[in-house]
């Protein structure tokens, strides 16, 4: 039966294999580039793992100590996993004791594949999920890793490599834009957060724009839920 | 390294322990079995889409349109991303690509 699940979620893994070895590439050199060598890597990935927090923790390793700073930053960095958490509240039931490592592993793409795949006829959905979120983090790790050990070995200029995050969160842009024929949600987590950034500067920024969504989704659901319902008939 | 190894070692310890709390918080909040307010499930289907769009404009945040070079590699290489993954939906010619251009861009060019 586990045996099955593997097999059955290891290609629709395969996205995230491209993008999670080369995101996690970019981070080990990164990393090793600030004198971090791969023991650092297999940790960061292992413990915290959750890729643009790790991009950040880069800066924060390499800042004057201050766990308080690490402690805000981080909350506002992964805010957003409270909202992943809120849409997996009904799917994770049926993890058992599973449960754990499946929140634990909830990351942005692990997320957007549970949310937009079913496992095929026949496949036990616990463990498909699971294989899903364990073969990602698999893939994190070992990007990190040989990204790591090559920046060791080989020396080359990596600035500019940590536009892999960019590209990967532009990427899963595009993929939920073509998704939904409603774009109001996407345009407003746009255009708040460049005012905020505009009025409160670089700083407190994302703060503010979370505030700022929130509100306006929470204003908006009326309309946005109609909409929502429109989708649902047209689809029906 | 500016940190010591133990600092280090805390200042994962911290963020590990952070990025969990903001994993399993709704889990605590909403425990299984009990039904799930609606409001909250209307949250959890239109937050995803604003979220990503705020994390876009995150990495953007260091880019300056008043100092040279004005935001140009930024811009270069988020229209091809767009434009390549809409043509192709190749997550590694998008990712691997647009990290190329940019590292290019940035490095040979501006």
């Amino acid at each position: 039966m586990r045996r099955k699940a593997f097999k059955a979620a290891l290609p629709y893994t395969l996205p995230v294999f491209m993008g999670y070895l080369f995101l996690g590439i970019a981070f080990g050199v990164l990393l090793s580039s600030k004198g971090y060598h791969a023991g650092w890597a297999l940790l960061m990935s292992t413990t915290i793992y959750a890729g643009s927090m790790q991009f950040v923790a880069i800066d924060l390793l390499t800042s004057p100590f201050n766990l308080i700073n690490a402690l805000i930053v981080t909350l506002t960095v992964n805010a957003r996993h409270l909202f992943y958490g809120l849409s997996m509240l009904d799917k994770f039931k049926i993890s058992g004791k599973l449960k754990p490592y499946m929140i634990f592993s909830l990351t942005d793409e692990t997320y957007s594949l549970l949310c937009s795949t079913e496992p095929p006829e026949g496949i036990n959905k616990k463990w498909f999920m699971f294989f899903v979120a364990i073969l990602d983090q698999s893939y994190w790790i070992l990007g990190g890793l040989i990204g790591n050990i090559a920046g060791t070995v080989f020396t080359f200029d990596p600035t500019g490599i940590d536009f892999a995050m960019t590209a990967l969160f532009i990427v899963i842009f595009v993929e939920q834009w073509e998704g939904t024929k409603h774009h109001i949600p996407a345009l407003l987590g746009l255009g708040i957060t460049v005012i905020c950034l505009v009025v409160f500067g670089t700083e407190n920024f994302i703060i503010f724009s979370m505030i700022g969504i929130f509100l306006c989704l929470t204003l908006l659901r009326s309309r946005l839920e109609t909409d929502n319902l429109k989708v649902k008939e047209e689809t029906a | 390294m500016i940190l010591t190894t133990s600092q280090a070692l805390l200042t994962i310890a911290v963020i590990a322990a952070a990025t969990i709390l903001t994993r399993v918080l709704p889990f605590v909040i909403f425990p299984g079995g009990k039904k799930t307010p609606k409001f909250i499930t209307y949250l959890g289907t239109v937050l995803p889409f604003a979220i990503i769009g705020m994390l876009i404009i995150y990495c953007f945040k260091s880019v300056s349109v008043i100092v040279r070079p004005h935001g140009i590699p930024e811009l270069i290489a988020g229209v091809f991303v767009v434009a390549i993954h809409k043509w192709k939906h190749n997550l590694l010619l998008s990712i691997g690509g647009g990290t190329l251009l940019y590292m290019i861009l940035v490095q040979a060019i501006f």
